[in-house]
């Protein structure tokens, strides 16, 4: 590490004194704003802890009316964007230009397959709840709510409401946290077709690379909470 | 003095006035002043809001205002003042001026995102008048559920967001902070030659990255509540109201110390130069505050305790809430300690110093009566909880901004103000501050409830003093405004050192230099070392 050569770089920010430095700070900056998103999620982790424990069967019921099968494809593919986002990481840090933007690529490919996936879940679920009537088969918290198709009546179809709200919220925010990164990785993509990373300086594909992978990690959290609650 | 002091030809405002310089900057000690500015309108707006309630409160019958208004006014109050004034306060206004400063670094770790921090204030800032002063809301800030999410009529959702959008102001300085302290020193500036400015601002740093993402789930909960009609805190669909409280005072609470940290740090720094004397028991301080940050995240269920919890949980919360009141008691005596055989003068950041150690004291001991699970459900609700949380927060938070502010405008602006208006306000202050507020713990302890627009006729005499005292408290804050602005055009050259203070940031020139310091310091002495240091202003 010689401070003569980075000194100069045109990527060194004014208030920092080299690269070195610099990567440090944006790499810190980075995990302290995981910790706050853990933190935001944390709140809907608790809310979902204390009505599983006090709902369990309306829990259980709702959980069932989701396809895991679908929840599982789609973590497959997650994954699989976890997996080529470090391999565009591993690329940027040994200045292969092609591979990282090949990479940044297909993470975005697979984070946009996830999502379209997650369009038709959606859908399936609000579409009942559309037009004027009967709602058969709506799971959207409210007034249109159909808790006989998960065979819940009473007080119990209220809990559902409550299992579905968690879902749409903590998947909804999931979501929003992947079509807020996928615009960031194209950015990130584009300015790496340009060249403007280097084994010395690629800070934005890291740190692009550990929201992606923390966002990932949120889905590992919600999948087997959300899709398998009784599975055997 | 020795020498004249002269104001400095080239300083961080030279480079231009005009609205560009101020919008773009990405100078950390502009946009200080932009949130300076910012912060003192809220300020003046959460002040007239407090003005409207004691007027109302002047008459017992209510004849003033409707109960709609009245629910309307101290909410907007308490909204403006706490999440628009007093969390930001400090750490935005002087934390983001000084830290550079004090640990040596040309800025912030990121300059583009501080200015960000500011973009959100204001349009979260923007996005709350909004809500409040065009149909208004009367949840009380504390938006508890189901009334805010079912039965408010009004504009919650839309302070919902500016509430939510604020709060990234928040820890996006809190972020930049922890950055900036861990990577941004100076050589020689060791974690323990940081100023306790620095330590403080680090444990109130935590707290706004770790708890305000809480919050801001939650208030976009109730908002999704309010809009999609989701179920999370519905009692008719099974959802608990007490989870919201959870959830709320989670980050509310810790909240407080957001408040109070950054102020006790200004104690800490203003306390030993006016003493000039080295702190007393410096690493207590500073880990004290760590443990403040700590231990406040645990201690949150004690505003719940007549909310319906199980009394084994309550013991614990108020176990732990005795045990946080252990580490300000350190900072207490330690200052106390500071103070013994030190050669006090009583210049004006002084003056708020004294009437920050009395003012907390008391806030601080009565804040064990209500974390006591018997005298709690005696006085929950009443006005001895307003009085409580006043001596803290205006006594103790507003105390320790005013004193900071009197003792770096020299600094910020390169120019000294008149002494003897700084101590008449600050007296003034004091005055009316515990004419206002000491009446209300009587208030309270004898029964009378918070926010209610109406009282029993027995109460108006204690009432009608704390409307006094609120008079001349709103003069008080009114005097500095005058007198320091004029300073601005008047005020004579400060010099980089008028208060003969140890710190890196009375090393360069007052107003600094963009680059704060001309060449890269090199700290080689521990803090806080009067002992060594002239009594006579140094002039550079």
């Amino acid at each position: 590490m010689s401070e003569t050569t980075t000194a100069h770089h045109p990527a060194l920010q004014h208030q920092f004194t080299d690269l070195r430095q610099q990567k440090e700070a944006v790499t810190l900056g980075m995990w302290v704003f995981i910790a706050q998103e853990v933190l935001f999620f944390g709140g809907l982790f608790a809310a979902y802890a204390v009505y599983r424990s006090m709902y369990p069967a309306a829990f259980s019921a709702g959980s069932h009316h989701l396809s895991w099968k679908i929840g599982f494809a789609n973590t497959l593919v997650l994954i699989g964007s976890s997996l080529t986002m470090a391999m565009a990481v591993h690329f940027a840090a040994i200045g292969m230009k092609r591979r990282v933007v090949g990479f940044l690529l297909a993470t975005v490919l697979l984070g946009s397959v996830f999502l379209g996936v997650k369009y038709f879940e959606y859908g399936d679920k609000i579409r009942p709840c559309l037009g004027d009537g009967p709602y058969t088969g709506c799971l959207v918290p409210g007034e249109r709510f159909d808790a006989a198709a998960l065979h819940l009546e009473g007080a119990e179809g209220g809990h559902a409401q409550i299992y579905f709200s968690l879902y749409f919220g903590m998947t909804g925010l999931h979501a929003l946290h992947m079509i807020i990164g996928i615009p960031i990785i194209l950015g990130i993509a584009f300015l790496a077709g340009r060249g403007a990373y280097s084994p010395e300086y690629h800070s934005p594909v890291e740190l692009v690379g550990l929201y992606w992978h923390f966002v990932d990690i949120i889905w590992i959290f919600l999948f087997p909470l959300l899709y398998l609650i009784g599975a055997h | 003095m020795s020498a004249e002091a002269t104001y400095p030809k080239d300083h961080f405002l030279s480079g231009g006035w005009d609205l560009k310089s101020w919008l773009l900057t990405k100078d950390h000690k502009r946009i200080g002043i932009l949130y300076l500015l910012s912060i003192s309108a809220m300020f003046v707006l959460g002040g007239l809001y407090a003005g409207l309630i004691r007027w109302n409160l002047l008459v017992p019958d209510g004849t003033h205002m409707s109960a709609d208004t009245y629910n309307k006014t101290f909410t907007a109050h308490g909204v403006i003042m706490v999440f628009f004034f007093l969390i930001p306060s400090i750490p935005a206004v002087l934390g983001n001026f000084l830290i550079p400063l004090m640990i040596g670094a040309k800025d912030l770790a990121f300059p583009k995102l501080n200015l960000l921090s500011w973009y959100l204030y204001m349009l979260g800032g923007g996005i709350t008048l909004y809500a409040l002063l065009v149909g208004g809301l009367e949840t009380g800030w504390t938006f508890y559920t189901p009334y805010s999410t079912v039965f408010a009529q009004s504009n919650v959702e839309i302070a919902a967001v500016g509430i939510f959008v604020a709060g990234f102001s928040s820890i996006l300085t809190g972020l930049n902070f922890i950055v900036t302290i861990h990577k941004m020193r100076a050589p020689g500036m060791t974690w323990f030659r940081m100023p306790l400015f620095v330590w403080a601002h680090y444990a109130t740093a935590i707290i706004q990255v770790l708890g305000t993402p809480v919050i801001a789930i939650t208030i976009l909960l109730v908002a999704l509540e309010r809009i999609f009609h989701f179920g999370f805190f519905d009692p008719a669909r099974g959802g608990d109201p007490i989870l919201f409280q959870h959830l709320f005072w989670f980050y509310s609470h810790p909240a407080v110390y957001i408040m109070i940290l950054p102020s006790m740090g200004v104690i800490s720094e203003l306390i030993t130069c006016f003493s000039r004397k080295r702190v007393f028991g410096y690493s207590f301080i500073a880990m004290s505050s760590l443990a403040i940050a700590a231990i406040g995240f645990l201690v949150w269920a004690h505003h719940m305790f007549v909310s319906g919890m199980a009394v084994y949980s309550a013991m614990v919360f108020s176990a732990l809430t005795y045990l946080v009141a252990i580490p300000s008691a350190i900072k207490t005596f330690n200052w106390v300690a500071t103070l013994y055989k030190g050669s006090i003068s009583w210049d004006t950041p002084m003056i708020y110093v004294f009437c920050f150690l009395g003012l907390f004291l008391i806030g601080g001991l009565t804040g064990l009566f209500l974390g006591n699970l018997g005298t709690d459900v005696h006085l929950t609700d009443t006005y001895f909880v307003v009085a409580h949380f006043h001596y803290i927060m205006v006594g103790g938070a507003i105390m320790g901004y005013l004193g900071a502010i009197h003792f770096w405008w020299p600094k910020i602006t390169g120019r000294k103000y008149s002494e003897a208006w700084g101590r008449l306000s600050a007296v003034l202050i004091f005055v009316g501050f515990n004419l206002t507020f000491f009446p209300q713990f009587v208030l309270g302890y004898l029964g009378m409830p918070r926010r209610y627009h109406v009282y029993p006729d027995e109460f108006q005499v204690l009432n009608v003093l704390s409307t006094a005292g609120a008079t001349v408290l709103g003069f008080g804050y009114l005097f500095p405004s005058f007198y320091l602005v004029y300073s601005l055009f008047r005020g004579e050259p400060a010099g980089a050192n008028p208060w003969g203070a140890k710190g890196l940031e009375w090393t360069t020139t007052s107003p600094p230099p963009t680059e704060n310091f001309h060449e890269v310091p090199v700290v080689t002495e521990e803090p806080y070392d009067y002992a060594r240091a002239p009594k006579e202003a140094a002039v550079v």
